[in-house]
């Protein structure tokens, strides 16, 4: 009987393992940010299309905020762009765009071309601000509480699904409109 | 038909396979800095590549983290500041060097344990093999004896 149970054991202990490390893998989309729960980190950011303004972190503290990370080069950003824009027509939380690592004037025609769903878009040319954000991969999508805090990050393109489920049942019920 | 396809096809993997490596690592100011800077980004996980330090991607990420480490080495930060720095916008998943906490303590202590249940394996089965022999040699005995 112990011959048996023995290795049993083993290979249940074993499955038991690889079964939790192949659930838990670092898959892209669910891989959680460091920045849960902490304060957006600071960053003052030239305004795309308005040379000469800038935006800061501490412009946007005192209501929740979403920043969308995007670029012209990056195809799932095409993709996510009619959600972003029915989110938009939504008006319930300000959208920010942050352009990483891209030409001012692509971003531009980008956003003449196929819609602006942006409150505001800051230019992250250097892409020192997505580092801080600990942005891997774009589209990436932050909730931003009230009180600067980051709450949710979401990797991939943004669908109503997700936009329903982790953004707007973040808000507070005394925010909602 | 299929050859002029597989020679494209080589050609293009051999592009791919030498553009992966297209790329300098930049120099830093002094030896001893250089000598911090190569061991810091060989690290740091290349997060867009993740198999990848961000000393062996060419990836605009890699980049973008490599000059922060460099950048942090010349404005006076130590390794663990640098490291912590890492962490705490990318999480523990960044190095690949796992810090020893709770979480982590089954990936540092798996291998001793594993070392241990094969360890009590071995001697069971030497001293499983050692009682056969004598049983063995009790045989052969009796054999001699019958003969």
């Amino acid at each position: 009987m112990s011959r048996f149970l023995i290795p049993a054991a083993v290979f249940l202990a074993l499955a038991g393992v690889l079964y939790v490390g192949v659930v838990h893998s670092p898959n892209k989309s669910t891989m959680q940010s460091a920045l849960l729960g902490k304060t957006v980190p600071a960053f003052s950011l030239p305004v795309l299309g308005n040379p000469g303004m800038s935006l800061t972190n501490t412009q946007l503290a005192g209501r929740p905020w979403v920043l969308n990370v995007w670029g012209t080069w990056c195809v799932a950003c095409r993709d996510e762009h009619a959600a972003l824009l029915d989110i938009a027509r939504q008006n319930v939380l300000p959208l920010v765009g942050l352009n990483w690592k891209d030409e001012d004037d692509a971003a531009l025609d980008w956003l003449q071309q196929l819609g602006n769903p942006y409150s505001v878009v800051v230019a992250d040319r250097d892409g020192r601000t997505a580092i801080d954000f600990g942005v891997y991969g774009a589209p990436e999508t932050f909730f931003i509480d009230d009180a600067g805090r980051v709450q949710y990050r979401h990797v991939g393109p943004m669908t109503a699904e997700i936009w329903q489920r982790e953004f707007l049942s973040r808000l507070p019920r005394a925010g909602l409109p | 038909m299929c050859g002029p396809v597989l020679a494209v096809l080589g050609t293009l993997l051999l592009g791919i396979s030498l553009s992966a490596f297209a790329f300098d690592i930049e120099s830093m100011p002094t030896p001893a800095q250089q000598k911090r800077y190569d061991g810091l980004i060989h690290e740091l996980r290349c997060m867009q590549c993740q198999n990848q330090s961000i000393a062996d991607s060419p990836v605009g990420l890699a980049e973008d983290l490599r000059r922060d480490v460099r950048e942090q080495i010349i404005a006076g930060k130590t390794d663990a500041q640098i490291r912590e720095s890492m962490v705490n916008r990318y999480g523990n998943v960044i190095l690949f060097r796992p810090p020893f906490t709770w979480s982590t303590a089954w990936v540092w202590l798996a291998p001793f344990a594993l070392l241990l249940v094969g360890g009590f394996v071995a001697v069971r089965i030497v001293r499983k093999r050692s009682s056969l022999v004598a049983s063995d040699d009790s045989i052969v005995e009796t054999d001699e004896q019958a003969s």
